[in-house]
């Protein structure tokens, strides 16, 4: 019964004290290889609006310095207007501009990674900037979807 | 009277729109199949497919670590429902054919004195002195293919709560084949021994929370620093500083390059990208997310006049990452940030 009450309220404690880390990075795997998934993803970012301003070879650098590594990259993506008029209201949001997401090779799949909009709205809690982190989210989660259900 | 009564009941239930029972398969291909691989083969996480993995762990044990998760090793907590969580466990149990062993809940009794001796001799070197358990995150990027699973960290407030004394008890009895976790029966230890043993690791309990299973806690999202210089002048100074601190310059570029045509950028928001390899090397084979971060930079913005530098502050976003090793690299790479844009601004 004492055993039974402490694992009550050890979960308890735990469910309480973690419950803000829950799910905040949206992550997902393909089964599609890398330049497939690739693909998709880049082709999802850009039928939602948005435009792939530069993508991130980490994997070459790292490989030209001597270093091991599957294929791994980072794909930036905003749209113009959106970046323009945030940048200038709300300059705080400056160095989570414009918006990226991880790709990496895991064996024959791909695994794609990216925090969840929904997670800046703690970091920067602002009414008015929920509504923009809350429709990038939705963006975002078909994004990914996307490329989890591209066979 | 009752069979009008009971046809009724039949009728009104056949009406009710149906309640589907989730679907674990779905719901594990969304929730788990990034890290624990599409059938439960591993990856970032560990592989739960293994006969000898579903042997020693009862249903309940899986409910409660997909609920509970470890606190800073990667796994997070859930916020799903119990039917949605039960459908998972059912989902993964699916991949094998022996029933799902169930476990007493009854406490092992044993000497823990004499079992932190036995678990200096046999456990230390996969589970560390604390029961803090294997580094990284698991079967991939830069770890080697054939290493099948991480040693879990046997001091995680999460697993000592998902865990019963009985089924630590069994894995210790039976080792789990496929992964370096052996039998130590077989390794010549009496049961008696096994119950001191469990009877240590329970002792974790009391000991105060480990910093493996800590998140760092910060209020600021962004590093920012005035620059008494003009938007060029401090554009250099932060690629000098960056180099004299020992990363490499990678490009500078305006914020909304590519957004918008080449000419007609702001040309009052320019991003320095940096990095030193090392550094990202050692944070990749960490935890393989840490993308997010990459590469490493500063934007220097001209605004009223006023010119500033900013960067994301990555013991702010350590935190999203639930990854207790995280947590130095990402208050060293804070400092590094400090360090460049204060020295830019000299």
């Amino acid at each position: 019964m004492k055993r039974t009450m402490r694992v009550l309220i050890a979960a308890l404690l735990l469910g309480i004290a973690s419950t803000a880390c829950a799910d905040q990075l949206l992550m997902i795997r393909s089964s599609l290889s890398f330049p497939e998934a690739m693909m998709v993803l880049q082709n999802a970012i850009t039928t939602r609006g948005y435009k792939v301003t530069h993508v991130q070879n980490v994997d070459i650098g790292l490989t030209k310095i001597g270093y091991k590594t599957d294929q791994y990259k980072v794909v930036f993506y905003g749209k113009a207007e959106e970046v323009a008029q945030l940048t200038a209201k709300y300059p705080e949001l400056i160095p989570y501009l414009p918006l990226n997401v991880a790709i990496f090779a895991e064996r024959d799949n791909t695994i794609l990674v990216t925090d969840r909009p929904g997670v800046l709205a703690d970091f920067f809690p602002n009414p008015a900037l929920k509504t923009v982190f809350m429709r990038w989210e939705k963006d975002l989660t078909e994004i990914v979807n996307e490329v989890q259900e591209a066979r | 009277m009752y069979r009008i009564f009971a046809l009724t009941l039949l009728v009104l239930a056949g009406s009710l729109p149906a309640q589907a029972a989730p679907d674990g398969a779905r719901l594990y291909a969304r929730n788990c199949a990034a890290c624990h691989g599409e059938n439960g083969g591993g990856g970032l996480g560990v592989p739960l497919s293994l006969p000898s993995f579903q042997a020693t762990v009862s249903n309940d044990y899986l409910h409660k670590t997909i609920r509970l998760g470890r606190p800073g090793r990667v796994m997070p907590t859930s916020a799903l429902p119990d039917a949605d969580i039960d459908a998972i466990v059912r989902h993964i149990r699916s991949w094998n054919k022996a029933p799902a062993p169930q476990f007493s809940a009854t406490p092992v009794k044993g000497n823990a004195g004499r079992g932190r001796v036995l678990y200096a001799e046999r456990c230390v070197a996969c589970h560390g002195a604390d029961g803090e358990g294997g580094k990284g995150t698991g079967v991939t990027f830069s770890r080697p293919r054939d290493l099948p699973i991480m040693a879990p960290a046997l001091n995680n407030p999460g697993f000592l709560a998902a865990a019963s004394d009985s089924m630590i008890k069994k894995t210790l009895m039976n080792g789990r084949e496929g992964t370096p976790m052996v039998s130590f029966l077989k390794q010549g230890l009496k049961e008696k021994d096994i119950d001191d043993i469990v009877s240590f690791i329970r002792s974790f309990e009391k000991s105060p929370r480990s910093m493996h299973a800590g998140v760092l806690e910060t209020e600021q999202a962004v590093l920012t620093m005035d620059s008494p210089y003009d938007l060029k002048t401090t554009i250099e100074n932060v690629k000098q500083a960056a180099s004299s601190n020992n990363f490499i310059f990678i490009r500078e570029q305006p914020l909304n390059h590519g957004l918008t045509p080449t000419g007609q950028e702001d040309p009052h928001q320019h991003i320095i990208y940096f990095c030193n390899f090392s550094m990202l090397n050692a944070a990749l084979a960490t935890d393989p997310r840490v993308g997010l971060f990459l590469p490493c930079r500063i934007t220097v913005v001209e605004q009223n006049g006023k010119v500033k530098m900013m960067t994301v502050n990555p013991k702010r976003l350590s935190k999203i990452f639930n990854n207790a090793e995280l947590n130095t690299l990402c208050d060293e790479m804070t400092k590094h940030y400090l360090a460049i844009m204060e020295e830019a601004a000299i």
